[in-house]
């Protein structure tokens, strides 16, 4: 093992954990979103790199090439690209509904909210 | 790439954030690009930079543009950050060489597919070969996922208060223009 070799690998792992920390440390919503963006954009990069073969080219079949770069990542990971763009569109709509149900898209100030909300309905009874 | 990245997480203005995961989404695209990966690559380029640029901006307008200062340190998501970073590299370490014909991906089934796909379905690009001719059932059912979350979003934001200047996007089907 070389660390040219697995290089790709470690750019990954870098995007995920960027992503990741953004996911759990960031307190808005939004960002939380785009840092869940990120770390899909890291598994795309997870599956295609290994895909590819130096030399090779895209996998359009021609009478000019002989090595072609492996295509049923990229099969794979278009339909992964949709089905996120999907939940991001979700995920940003449901941020909207809290934003007028809450007033803030924070995750902190939500959670005091709901604790407020909690203790007076105990005082209440 | 990674210094984009590396933005997102500290940048606190949300337009600035979306700017930069917009750049993020086109280096994504180049990359994608050297890595042979055409297909992945422009859709990457027309989703990832272009429809989920919109969306955040559209919900920007809509629920306000800056992060608080965090009240926590970070030390503790950091930890756990590093620590999941450390157990994949560790994963990683077995796993084959970049562009190693031997491994175990360029030996099962896409020898087959690059050699009988074009035959077969008549189609010289062994992705579009794959996607719609082989897993076209597959592709139904994600046209599906995409349809139920377009019907999602129009049922969370269709009870908007009437004196709001702008109507209820219908966003969430911009997800279609992909395919």
């Amino acid at each position: 093992m070389s660390f040219a070799g697995h290089y790709s690998y470690f750019v990954t792992i870098l995007l995920l954990m960027v992503g990741l920390f953004i996911v759990i440390a960031r307190s808005s919503l939004i960002k939380k979103l785009v840092g869940l963006g990120l770390f899909q954009t890291a598994v795309y990069l997870l599956y295609i790199a290994p895909g590819k073969l130096i030399g090779g080219v895209a996998p359009i079949i021609g009478d000019a090439f002989e090595v072609y770069s492996n295509p049923l990542p990229h099969v794979l990971i278009l339909t992964a690209i949709v089905v996120g763009v999907a939940t991001l569109a979700l995920g940003l709509a449901l941020v909207v509904r809290i934003k007028e149900a809450y007033g803030s898209i924070e995750e902190e100030e939500i959670l005091a909210l709901d604790a407020d909300d909690e203790l007076r309905t105990r005082n209440r009874s | 790439m990674g210094a984009a990245a590396i933005g997102i997480a500290r940048q606190r203005n949300l337009f600035g954030v979306v700017l930069l995961s917009g750049i993020y989404s086109f280096l994504m695209a180049t990359v994608l690009v050297v890595l042979d990966a055409v297909d992945v690559a422009m859709t990457e380029a027309a989703v990832g930079a272009g429809i989920s640029t919109v969306l955040l901006l559209g919900a920007i307008h809509l629920a306000g543009g800056t992060e608080s200062r965090p009240i926590h340190k970070p030390w503790l998501p950091l930890f756990v950050v590093v620590v999941t970073g450390g157990m994949l590299v560790y994963g990683t370490l077995g796993l084959p060489a970049f562009s190693d014909p031997q491994a175990p991906i360029h030996q099962h089934v896409a020898p087959s597919y690059l050699k009988e796909g074009p035959v077969r379905t008549g189609v010289p690009n062994v992705v579009t070969a794959v996607l719609a001719s082989y897993r076209g059932f597959d592709t139904l059912g994600e046209t599906t996922v995409v349809f139920t979350a377009g019907i999602g979003v129009i049922a969370l934001l269709r009870r908007r208060k009437p004196r709001h200047k702008y109507p209820a996007r219908a966003d969430g089907d911009g997800g279609e223009g992909a395919k």
